[in-house]
């Protein structure tokens, strides 16, 4: 295993924060609801598929909203799905964390005009960490808002309330 | 007396990983088998109807994109069409052969996907990864010419949004020597595979009778053993200058019409949508793609009917034109909308995991199904 | 395969006064006009006769002809008065492959059209989507519903010309 083998081998002390540590802990497995809506799903899809591999960053699908720690908005959330969504949301344990990807979700995209049946954001239901904009944003802008959102992580305080 | 037993109603989605989107499934059960399936839909229904009628004929192309998220080309294609015969336009030979080219390759990425999907539900994972590598070479190829991965905008009323690149040709050439290889491994790593065989084979037969009542259509129709095709049936486009076949489901594992065989006429259906793109690609003509676009479209009084084979089926556009800028009315008549209907005939009587392989046998797409 | 006119005068024999007319102005396809109460006899014999057998439906939409009187509500936005919505049914022959387009009309206030469920399965959710959509109401359908829209919707039906969408849906703000 190369350099950390000998590192480690006798027993070495690491000396760190708990905060650090669980952030970093967080932050490298975030396990998301394997959850699609309309378009971006399928690029949501593609980025977890062998080109872009999602996984090397340690998000791994969960089927069950029980199981994961953040929920991508994929696509176009609708009046008859909004409710829906809220009810995985709240299912979800804490801490939570939630990526808007793509316009629709961000505030309703092409849709914000005549749609009807559209509802003009997601942030109108559940609160978001990460805005992935684009219609639809490509696998490389998904990417860069997981990063963002391990930044966000990163810099979280276990003992301050979270704004 | 006798015992009396109640059946236990399931609920399946709006989020759940094999339906394919936001599909809620209500299943009806004795013990583990199914009497009833009531699909309920609408989680997706972005109003697409609506926006046509606000929009001026070109403005509604990038809402047709995002319909069939999947097969975006074919859409648009679909809407080109149905405008230029209301406007009674004829497009350049350059444009009709680009149109097919890329009508084909988003043909073959769209069964990829399905392909790949398909065995992911029934529980081979491996094949999705291959899929979507060979997917991402489509994709590329449509990122140079229009710069979008998924939702193009490519094809306009009387002619393209881009010319291709100058590499374009070269590197589909390069695309179908590296691809044609992949169906066969495909085939060996999925088709033919013993378990799949087991999950596909002899589930969800839909005889033709049944299909056609319904109204089913694309490879779901083609499984159960009636070749038809509107590429051939009424060859819009040029499509009447291409040699291919039409595959059909011959019930090699089973029965003609079960899972199996609407799965793998797609696998057939790939090397057919090859061999065209072969025919055209070393035929397109020089010219300038730009030349019939009108400046102002209006078209005349009336109606029109347009259908195209989408990778999924008939995929129709019904326009009024009342004289305006702004169609007065588009239906689209949806192939997903119209095959997941006939989910409740295929599911009587089969065990609840069945249901999956079922469904995605049919491949559909929500965005399509609820538009 | 036969054309559109002999179609109709089949039809006309048949039928009389049920079927209305034929109107060929059309840049594209001709469209018989049938009477909304004797739609579902006209499929009926269209699907069963031995020269026609038009076994699918290819497309059933409703359509707001918006053709009524336009006047203003009390809150001063525009809605249509009178008039009528119509539907449009698009049949295809797979055995003899000739086309056909039926057109039918009903009053706006009272929208009535035959199911024609019973003849093609296709038609069960086109229509529910033409009521969820206009509300016409298909008499004889075994499942009349909204699909599309939430099944507690109560502002009217969308893709009328004079709809208004509402400010709040269950606590969530429509508009942007």
């Amino acid at each position: 295993m190369g350099i950390l083998d000998k590192e480690f081998s006798d027993g070495n002390i690491v000396i760190t924060k708990v905060e650090d540590l669980f952030n970093w802990a967080r932050l490298s497995s975030i396990w998301q609801l394997g959850f699609g809506l309309a378009c971006c799903a399928i690029e949501m899809m593609a980025t977890s598929a062998s080109h872009y591999d999602f996984d090397r960053f340690g998000v791994i699908p969960r089927n069950t909203p029980r199981q994961a720690d953040a929920i991508i908005i994929s696509g176009t959330v609708t009046l008859k799905m909004a409710t829906r969504i809220k009810r995985l949301y709240e299912q979800m344990p804490e801490p939570k964390y939630i990526i808007s990807m793509g316009s629709c979700a961000n505030c309703g995209g092409p849709y914000w005009n005549h749609g009807y049946h559209v509802l003009k954001g997601v942030d109108r239901v559940i609160p978001v960490d990460v805005y992935v904009p684009g219609c639809p944003p490509r696998p490389e802008a998904l990417l860069e808002g997981l990063l963002k959102l391990q930044e966000k992580i990163r810099h979280e305080s276990l003992t301050k309330k979270q704004a | 007396m006798a015992l009396k037993t109640e059946t236990m109603i399931l609920n399946m989605g709006p989020q759940h990983p094999s339906t394919h989107g936001v599909l809620r499934l209500e299943l009806e059960l004795e013990g583990e088998l199914i009497v009833d399936v009531k699909p309920h839909i609408g989680y997706l229904h972005r109003c697409f109807e609506k926006h046509a009628e606000a929009m001026t004929y070109p403005q509604v192309i990038p809402y047709t994109d995002r319909m069939d998220y999947l097969a975006s080309m074919y859409n648009n294609f679909g809407y080109v069409l149905a405008v230029e015969k209301l406007l009674g336009i004829e497009v350049p030979e350059r444009v009709e052969y680009i149109r097919v080219i890329m009508g084909e390759l988003q043909r073959i990425a769209s069964h990829l996907v399905a392909i790949g999907t398909y065995g992911l539900d029934i529980g081979a994972f491996t094949p999705f990864l291959y899929c979507f590598r060979d997917r991402e070479k489509i994709l590329n190829l449509f990122e140079i010419t229009c710069g979008a991965r998924l939702l193009y905008n490519y094809m306009w009323v009387g002619g393209l949004s881009h010319d291709i690149h100058p590499d374009f040709v070269r590197l589909t050439k390069d695309f179908i020597k590296e691809f044609r290889p992949t169906i066969k491994e495909l085939n060996d790593l999925l088709s033919y595979n013993k378990i799949f065989i087991e999950r596909t084979a002899n589930i969800g037969i839909l005889p033709l009778a049944t299909a056609i009542n319904y109204g089913v259509t694309g490879p779901s129709l083609r499984g159960s053993g009636l070749a038809f095709d509107l590429r051939k049936e009424e060859p819009y486009s040029i499509y009447d200058r291409f040699d291919f076949d039409v595959p059909v489901g011959q019930g090699l594992m089973g029965t003609v019409g079960d899972c199996w065989d609407r799965y793998y006429v797609r696998v057939l259906e790939m090397e057919q949508s090859l061999r065209i793109i072969e025919q055209a690609i070393d035929k397109i003509p020089d010219g300038d793609v730009h030349s019939a676009i009108p400046r102002r479209i209006k078209p005349p009084v009336g109606t029109v009917y347009q259908r195209v084979e989408n990778p999924r089926g008939e995929l129709g556009y019904f326009i009024i034109s009342d004289g305006s800028t702004n169609p007065f009315r588009v239906k689209v008549r949806a192939p997903s909308f119209v095959n997941l209907e006939v989910l409740g005939e295929l599911c009587k009587g089969h065990l609840v995991a069945d249901v999956i392989a079922i469904l995605g046998s049919i491949d559909i797409v929500l965005g399509e199904v609820d538009r | 395969m036969k054309t559109p006119d002999e179609i109709f005068d089949i039809l006309k024999n048949n039928f009389n006064d049920d079927v209305i007319g034929i109107e060929k102005e059309q840049p594209t396809e001709p469209i018989i006009f049938v009477n909304p109460s004797a739609i579902n006899k006209v499929c009926l014999f269209l699907r069963d006769n031995e020269e026609l057998k038009f076994d699918s439906l290819m497309n059933l939409s409703g359509v707001d002809d918006a053709n009524g009187e336009k006047v203003k509500d009390n809150d001063g936005s525009e809605i249509i008065k009178g008039g009528t919505l119509s539907v449009y049914y698009h049949l295809y022959s797979i055995k003899y492959k000739h086309k056909i387009t039926l057109k039918t009309s009903t009053s706006r206030e009272e929208p009535r059209v035959e199911s024609v469920e019973s003849v093609w399965k296709t038609a069960n959710w086109h229509e529910r989507e033409a009521y969820d959509m206009f509300g016409i109401i298909f008499n004889n359908h075994p499942d009349l519903r909204r699909i599309l829209m939430p099944y507690d919707w109560e502002a009217g039906y969308p893709l009328r010309k004079d709809y208004k969408n509402p400010e709040f849906y269950q606590g969530m703000k429509v508009p942007y």
